[in-house]
């Protein structure tokens, strides 16, 4: 087989921008297995340390924080609680709303849709004084509650359904009426299996959006207990900067990498679906 | 009274336009009646009202005793198949004939039996655990039937099922459907706009034009005796040659030939039918023409002429050996004419 000099330009183009995205990953894993003193004196790694076991040990174990209270296995725990929160939420809530607005035609479907769909010029970090406002008057500071239900309504994912509930065709819910599907059932039996692919890749979506949430959960939580870990990479291991002791880049390197890990584990096991309903085309 | 009654239906839509005006008809238990008509005549409106699908505007529809105009679709006891099949995209062929029943809590066992056995009859049971993406056009049709046969309903009915397969498959499943109808007899009623479909499958036929029944009879009686001119051409291929004409005196005038009809008729404005195989060619011909164009189609063949500047089509034999541009002569026995009446299309 003949390879022709464009295939080998992409194909050169597309490594180097596969190493572009992974050389820097790569390098933070290697250094996070090295100990801090050799960090210190001869700067980033590429090759493996030996420090793996020690470095990420401490990171899941050691309590920081002003109060010395919390750990970063809890602040993972509360990262995962929240984006869970708020994907399955959003997901769920937008799903059904796109179903009320498509199937059940009533006089103000069309203008409710355009609110929704204004929301997005309102994005939460304009709204969040009064959003603030509103969460601690309920007293839903430092709750799980407080941190997902600001966040689960979602214009973007109720504007997908809805265009994909339009695609679906009128004879299905006709054939399903006549065999006696009521419209809760037409939702479950129907719509749902139909939109896995799309369920899937929204899931997604909004649990990478919950997991990297900053601003909201920097606002909404005093208490140390409900810290996550996109706030966490700004606070910890960095008490002891000053004085005698050595910065301690080992162990932040080995945070950076261990936040990755759940989005990308999300990605990873729903990409499967995603595939799946890419290859059976099935409407 | 009849299984299924239909007074004085009417449906217009929420734009002010009437999809059927004033219908009424009665179907016996067993029967199949087809409804023919041009697109948009108001034939599937008439049908999905019949299942709920649509809502009635004034009139009265009762099934078997009981009036189902409130009556939720699922409740009717009715079976659709569509057009499109409708098949359940995500569900194995054996989900698709048996979701219907689940949803009436029918048990396991019951459903298992109930949906081998219509498998069995439409020879689809190698495809039960298919999905419907995987399945040919005539599988997914037999599936469409299958779905609406395992929930042995009190009325079936067909909204223009066969006219997304090919030539071939659609005689084939057209047989299919006729000889499945009388293995089980129940009550049919079957929507196309195909006239040879229509003619193929009904017990009876009904005509409708604008949303109005124009007729309503046996095959052979719309054929032989169409009440309007509308039916006269819609029914029967080629179509029926109608002629422009005046009638003084029992003699109709078409330019300069003219048919003694033998009776004491006058119209101004008539209008007379002749089906093309009615017209007889021979040397002793009355009437005489030359052939614009001629169609060979095997065995027959079809004429295409025209007097006094009103085309018509004659069907013949193809032993005949006659070519484009040919005179020939030909009878028209008064016997077999339609006489209508040109303004309001009326039979006469």
């Amino acid at each position: 087989m003949k390879i022709k000099p464009l295939e080998i330009l992409s194909h050169v183009i597309l490594i180097l921008g596969v190493l572009l995205m992974v050389l820097p990953i790569w390098f933070s894993f290697a250094t996070s297995t090295h100990d801090n003193v050799s960090i210190m004196t001869e700067g980033m790694k590429f090759f493996l340390g030996e420090s793996f076991s020690q470095n990420y040990n401490e990171v899941l174990n050691e309590k920081g924080g002003w109060s010395e209270e919390v750990t970063a296995a809890r602040m993972f725990m509360n990262s995962f609680i929240m984006a869970l929160g708020i994907a399955t939420l959003k997901v769920v809530i937008s799903a059904m709303s796109a179903y009320a607005l498509v199937y059940f035609r009533f006089k103000l479907a069309v203008p409710i849709f355009w609110l929704i769909f204004i929301t997005l010029l309102v994005p939460l970090e304009v709204r969040i004084f009064p959003s603030y406002k509103i969460v601690s008057d309920l007293g839903l500071t430092n709750t799980y509650t407080g941190l997902i239900l600001p966040l689960v309504a979602s214009a973007t994912a109720t504007f997908f359904f809805r265009q994909f509930y339009k695609t679906i065709p009128d004879e299905l819910l006709e054939s399903a009426k006549l065999d006696g599907a009521n419209s809760w059932r037409f939702f479950i039996d129907f719509l749902l299996p139909l939109s896995k692919t799309m369920l899937a890749a929204m899931f997604i979506f909004m649990f990478v959006y919950g997991y990297s949430q900053y601003l909201w959960p920097l606002i909404m939580t005093t208490d140390e207990k409900y810290w996550t870990v996109v706030m966490g990479m700004k606070i910890i291991f960095t008490e002891n900067y000053e004085g005698v002791a050595l910065p301690r880049t080992g162990e932040r390197f080995a945070y950076i990498i261990l936040s990755m890990l759940p989005p990308v584990l999300v990605v990873v096991i729903l990409q499967r679906w995603f595939i799946k309903g890419l290859i059976q085309t099935e409407k | 009274m009849s299984f299924l009654e239909l007074q004085n239906i009417t449906k217009i839509y929420p734009n002010g336009t009437k999809a059927v005006n004033e219908t009424s008809l009665n179907i016996d238990d067993g029967e199949f009646v087809v409804f023919v008509g041009p697109s948009g005549c108001g034939k599937s409106t008439l049908l999905r009202m019949i299942a709920g699908l649509e809502d009635i505007t004034s009139g009265e529809i009762s099934l078997d005793g009981n009036i189902i105009n409130k009556i939720d679709p699922s409740e009717r006891d009715v079976a659709m198949v569509f057009q499109n099949y409708a098949l359940y995209p995500h569900m194995s062929v054996f989900n698709n004939m048996s979701y219907g029943l689940k949803n009436r809590g029918i048990s396991k066992d019951e459903i298992n039996n109930k949906v081998n056995d219509v498998a069995k009859l439409l020879e689809i049971d190698q495809l039960l655990t298919r999905k419907p993406s995987m399945l040919s056009g005539g599988q997914r049709q037999r599936v469409a039937m299958g779905r609406a046969i395992v929930r042995n309903p009190k009325i079936f009915l067909f909204d223009e099922p066969l006219s997304n397969l090919d030539a071939k498959l659609r005689n084939q499943m057209r047989l299919e459907i006729k000889k499945l109808q009388r293995q089980m007899g129940v009550t049919s009623i079957f929507v196309t706009h195909d006239q040879t479909e229509a003619m193929t499958l009904g017990d009876r036929i009904v005509v409708i034009n604008n949303g109005v029944v124009e007729q309503v009879g046996t095959p052979k009686e719309i054929y032989s005796k169409p009440n309007t001119k509308f039916v006269a051409e819609f029914i029967g291929s080629p179509q029926m040659n109608l002629f422009q004409c005046k009638i003084e005196n029992g003699l109709a005038k078409i330019s300069d030939m003219q048919i003694n009809l033998n009776n004491s008729l006058n119209i101004q404005d008539a209008c007379i039918g002749v089906r093309p195989d009615d017209i007889l060619i021979s040397d002793q011909g009355e009437y005489s023409s030359s052939a614009n164009l001629v169609e060979y189609l095997g065995s027959d063949m079809i004429i295409y002429s025209s007097v006094g500047g009103q085309e018509f089509s004659c069907k013949l034999s193809s032993k005949i050996n006659l070519k484009a541009g040919d005179n020939f002569k030909f009878n028209i026995s008064p016997s077999v004419l339609h006489i209508f009446d040109n303004t309001s299309g009326q039979r006469i």
